[in-house]
């Protein structure tokens, strides 16, 4: 990568204090957006996905959460140490935000028109009707049929679908530089998600907005993104271009999670492999690699010393003590202990 | 074929909204009565042992006919044969002794729990509702389901908002084998929790399904969960079957312009796959029950639709052996549909 990155996220921690305890719902998470690539980041609960994302838009809820450590530089600056004020110039303008359920994102009581009109009177300086011009023009650009009159309807109105391009035009308002869409598509059902994965895909071509795409599909992941970090109890397990993952995964865990999709065209319906166990408490983390309480490949130091971060091939990184080993077996096919 | 365990005939669950009447003109209510119609029409057939994979968007009826299956919503007319018992003609204390063979397995573990009785508590209401065991003996059938779904004997005394949603979920399957049923209803039972916890459920029901010969209506929106487990898949529209086949027919080779586009809109999980990947996207959202459109009530959004779509109203034909569709622009003679409109 020869440009500098839009953004950069080093050494993140953010902790949440809960009944005496400390949990590290993101413990050390590093990694860098080139302008135009769209960034996957896979997890299950737990794993510290959302709280990343809130981190960058300083959204965690403070307490019981807090930054304790870190930078996110965006476009050379830290976001952590902007004023309030400064801030609120990034977030909703240069950085838009999608979240997953729209009915609890929008305003039930404040016409379409409004809540997006309030966004460019704020951040561009729209006159009303200037913003309210913005606004239709914005629904149309999401494919909202006749969103002049829909415009002036209210959140309740639409369907589940529409709701969320009522959230993307709100996001897009302000042409920003970075999407960060958390789970955009699974409050839908497959044929309306399919509706806001091309509709997200060709505003990026159209736009050249950076996107950060947060889900637990590893199906929307494959079809959607350029490069990919797949997070555990708070750390980053994988990181490395999609084809790259998915070809040869080089961490247990991602292995693991791609073998456990039901695959549509399989013939056989033998057994589907199972991770064994639940996902970590970060509260209540083992020593060692928090994953090895669960994997097949784990040996005696995986339950005592923390993994390194191992870089297996360029820019593919897998946080595992066998991370070579894992990196270099077959496709399609757990990895054990003793195996070799 | 030997005999259905579950024989569906042409049943309808339709749900009154109320309007029409004068109080509600005035006060600005719907000036004409609207009926829901959640099923309109079904008929299907289920086999002793199988898996039948039931899918569709949010809104075709799929949770509201898995629900009149068990009766647990009021069935406005035809007939439901378990067995062959009409469920539909029962009420009170027969239909609550046929209901001991008919378990669900609901999408949300925990709402499905209540919050204030034990584990142990929760398995054992139906072994002492349908009276099969008690004392010593109904603790010992306790101790074994929780060991069947893969849950510690020691965990008996404990409250439903100390496990996880998987753990849940195993104990909202070990209520459901309590009474030892014949048949169970799952719908969605794996929508609500984590990826790497949904295989262990599935793998778990597979398991439960050949040590038990259970029969299993799998209602779930993923159809890539439904593929796996199901040996038929109907695929529901607006309260009708619209096709019904062996599962891997389904997938391979859809018949109806809907399915394909709903199996086409599955994200894989492969970037080479999803890169060259031809995807029908349909427009527009499912219509509302209330006033399903004219005719099939998919040709708003069907790219293949002619005028007679709006008028006719397709009906379930045999098209190739034991693969079902209802679509008015495919036959026996001529399964495909050549060109769009």
């Amino acid at each position: 990568m020869g440009a500098a990155p839009l953004l950069s996220v080093r050494d993140l921690r953010t902790y949440f204090d809960e009944e005496g305890q400390t949990a590290r719902a993101v413990d050390g998470v590093s990694f860098d957006l080139a302008r135009g690539e769209t960034l996957g980041i896979v997890g299950e609960s737990g794993s510290g996905k959302t709280v990343t994302n809130l981190s960058i838009l300083r959204l965690v809820p403070a307490p019981p959460g807090r930054i304790v450590g870190g930078q996110i530089l965006f476009d050379g600056r830290d976001l952590l140490s902007l004023s309030d004020s400064d801030l609120r110039k990034v977030r909703g303008k240069r950085i838009g935000m999608i979240f997953q359920d729209p009915m609890t994102s929008l305003n039930p009581f404040m016409r379409i028109s409004r809540q997006l009109m309030e966004v460019t009177e704020l951040h561009l300086g729209h006159s009303r009707a200037e913003a309210f011009e913005h606004a239709v023009k914005m629904l149309e650009l999401v494919g909202i049929p006749d969103a002049r009159r829909r415009a002036r309807g209210y959140p309740h109105e639409l369907s589940g679908g529409m709701r969320q391009r009522v959230m993307i035009a709100m996001a897009l308002s302000c042409r920003p530089e970075l999407i960060i869409a958390d789970e955009p598509t699974t409050a839908l059902d497959v044929t309306i998600q399919a509706q806001i994965l091309d509709l997200i895909r060709q505003l990026k071509a159209d736009t050249g907005t950076s996107v950060i795409l947060i889900t637990h599909d590893l199906g929307v992941v494959a079809g959607m993104t350029d490069r990919l970090i797949v997070m555990y109890a708070g750390k980053v397990f994988e990181s490395g271009s999609t084809v790259e993952i998915f070809a040869r995964p080089a961490n247990p865990y991602t292995r693991g999670l791609l073998l456990s999709v039901p695959d549509v065209t399989a013939m056989d319906r033998g057994d589907l492999y199972q991770i064994r166990g639940l996902p970590p408490d970060v509260a209540h983390l083992p020593p060692g690699c928090p994953f090895a309480p669960r994997c097949d490949r784990a040996e005696a130091r995986c339950r005592e010393t923390a993994p390194p971060m191992v870089q297996v091939a360029p820019g593919h990184f897998s946080l595992c003590h066998f991370a070579d080993e894992v990196y270099a077996a077959p496709a399609g096919q757990p990895v054990m202990s003793g195996s070799r | 074929m030997s005999a259905p365990l579950l024989a569906i005939e042409d049943l309808k669950v339709h749900f009154d909204l109320g309007g029409g009447t004068l109080w509600d003109r005035a006060t600005g209510g719907s000036p004409v009565r609207q009926i829901v119609k959640a099923v309109d029409g079904v008929s299907l057939q289920i086999q002793p042992g199988e898996t039948l994979g039931l899918v569709g968007e949010s809104g075709c009826g799929k949770s509201t006919l898995g629900r009149a299956l068990l009766r647990l919503v009021d069935i406005t007319s035809g007939r439901v044969q378990f067995g062959g018992t009409d469920l539909a003609a029962l009420s009170g204390r027969a239909l609550r002794a046929e209901r001991r063979h008919m378990q669900m397995i609901f999408q949300d573990p925990y709402a499905s729990l209540d919050p204030r009785m034990t584990i142990g508590q929760i398995i054992a209401e139906p072994i002492e509702t349908f009276r099969i065991a008690s004392g010593p003996e109904k603790e010992k059938r306790v101790a074994e389901l929780m060991a069947t779904v893969g849950l510690s004997e020691r965990f008996i005394n404990r409250y439903p908002h100390e496990f996880s949603g998987g753990q849940q979920q195993r104990i909202g399957i070990a209520r459901a084998l309590a009474a030892d049923p014949d048949f169970i209803v799952a719908d969605e039972p794996i929508s609500a929790l984590d990826v790497s916890i949904q295989a262990q459920i599935i793998n778990l029901m597979e398991h439960l399904q050949q040590q038990r010969r259970l029969t299993y209506l799998f209602i779930s929106h993923d159809l890539r969960a439904v593929r796996h487990t199901s040996d038929r898949v109907a695929v529901m529209y607006l309260g009708r079957i619209v096709e019904l086949a062996d599962a891997r027919a389904v997938y391979a080779d859809p018949l109806m312009p809907y399915t394909k586009a709903l199996i086409s809109a599955v994200p894989l999980p492969d970037p080479a796959i999803e890169s060259r990947r031809h995807r029908i996207v349909l427009k527009g959202d499912v219509p509302s029950p209330i006033n399903p459109p004219s005719g099939c009530a998919f040709h708003p959004r069907c790219p293949y639709a002619i005028d007679a779509c709006g008028r006719e109203t397709p009906s379930l034909v045999e098209i190739k052996p034991q693969h079902f569709a209802a679509c008015i622009r495919i036959s026996p003679q001529h399964p495909y549909i050549d060109a769009p409109a």
